[in-house]
């Protein structure tokens, strides 16, 4: 290991996370986007997602609906929209929540905006439900 | 002189009012709480969002964005941070007079953006010209409200509605204290600093700008709407203690003036009966 680097996640709600870790995976605007320590200066969009970071070795995810991140000096921080650490998902509110936009995207007579917030919804859930059920 | 019976039931309706304000006070007391955590809660990342775009400013970045750059001073508009609810002493009347007196010192035509019904109200009364308002945000304003202040404001500074925009709102020192505050809010004045390091961003720092400069808006309403909440109920809770203060005071005023009237009726009628007794004799 190439030693760590310090990873922060605050959101407007909140001081979320501050660790030093080994590496993360963030779920960057084009495609994931994966952090080692001694990264050049980085700042990039984050999409809805799931963040991975591995501390001590084990690997962790959080749930994260949009944001960007910046990396400078060996310190990645990620300015969440908000923010959910894996341990603190509840799964069957989440799964629930997939179910009610699944259903609304399904419904015949769905309207522009209300397609675009149910897949916004989706997305979310989905990313809640696998940041929620991969963490032992 | 009032008759007992009187200033007994005024003791009565005095003491019921304070009962109302003591327990608004320690209803407010706990509200203040709530919202000073939630204040404090939001500056990691408002700091941080700080901290991200003035080393923005500092990289060669050759893109001027629209919510930077500055026009010829036309139009301004006003975001006014107020409460739905009274009962919070010079809370609203302190903001308001500093808006009115912005409003008449202005070079520039203004028109107003209001949150919360205070402000309406008295502006209504005005030829003030209202962009847009909002009202009933309860006492936990959420990112997301905050976000639809923001959009609307971004949207009214893109479409020429205003070349300026300044939101005032209560920032709040302590619980006896808050102090009425203005902040512009739009163009963004890009914080000068020395030349920093290269970034790479990803995608491009077009796009970083666009979704970065929004959130700085929103992260800049937020704030004001929980500093708002925050000393709204700090002056909220100093009103009503001195309200349950001025209550305490009054009964002790009417209970002595009771005990007078009761005294120098039994004082009357003693003296009544010792000069019926003498006239017997």
């Amino acid at each position: 290991m190439a030693g760590t680097f310090s990873l922060q996640i605050v959101s407007p709600e909140g001081n979320v996370l501050k660790e030093d870790v080994e590496f993360v995976v963030l779920p960057g605007g084009a495609g994931e986007l994966g952090i080692l320590p001694n990264h050049s200066a980085l700042i990039a969009g984050l999409d809805i997602g799931v963040i991975r970071y591995t501390l001590n070795g084990d690997v962790k995810r959080a749930a994260i609906a949009g944001g960007f991140v910046e990396v400078i000096d060996n310190a990645a921080t990620v300015l969440a929209d908000t923010v959910e650490l894996g341990e603190a998902i509840d799964l069957a509110r989440a799964v629930e929540a997939k179910e009610r936009a699944l259903k609304r995207l399904s419904s015949p007579r769905i309207n522009e905006i209300d397609l675009r917030r149910a897949e916004y919804a989706l997305r979310r859930a989905t990313a809640r439900i696998s940041a929620a059920s991969d963490n032992k | 002189m009032a008759g007992t019976q009187d200033i007994r039931r005024r003791i009565r309706s005095v003491r019921n009012m304070q009962q109302i304000t003591k327990a608004m006070k320690m209803v407010s007391a706990a509200k203040l709480r709530k919202a000073q955590l939630k204040l404090i809660a939001a500056r990691p990342y408002a700091r941080q969002l700080q901290g991200v775009l003035e080393r923005l400013a500092q990289a060669p970045v050759d893109v001027i964005h629209p919510l930077l750059k500055k026009r010829p001073v036309q139009k301004v508009v006003y975001v006014l941070i107020t409460s739905d609810g009274g009962l919070c002493g010079g809370y609203n009347a302190n903001l308001i007079r500093k808006t009115s007196g912005l409003i008449a010192e202005a070079q520039q035509p203004v028109k107003l953006v209001t949150v919360g019904r205070k402000g309406r109200d008295f502006f209504r009364r005005g030829k003030i010209e209202f962009l847009a308002e909002y009202t009933k945000l309860g006492d936990d304003p959420s990112y997301s409200q905050a976000k639809e202040i923001a959009q609307e404001v971004v949207r009214l500074y893109e479409q020429g509605e205003a070349d300026e925009v300044y939101i005032l709102y209560t920032e709040f020192v302590s619980a006896m204290t808050q102090r009425p505050s203005q902040i512009k809010l739009l163009p963004i004045d890009q914080p000068e600093g020395k030349q920093g390091k290269q970034y790479i961003f990803e995608p491009s720092a077009e796009d970083i700008l666009n979704s970065l400069l929004p959130k700085y808006v929103e992260t800049l309403i937020f704030r004001s709407l929980l500093e708002g909440k925050a000393s709204e109920q700090g002056a909220r809770m100093t009103a009503m203690s001195s309200a349950t203060d001025n209550a305490k005071t009054m009964i002790d005023k009417l209970s002595l003036a009771m005990n007078r009237a009761r005294q120098a009726a039994i004082t009357t009628e003693i003296s009544e009966i010792v000069s019926g007794a003498a006239s017997l004799e």
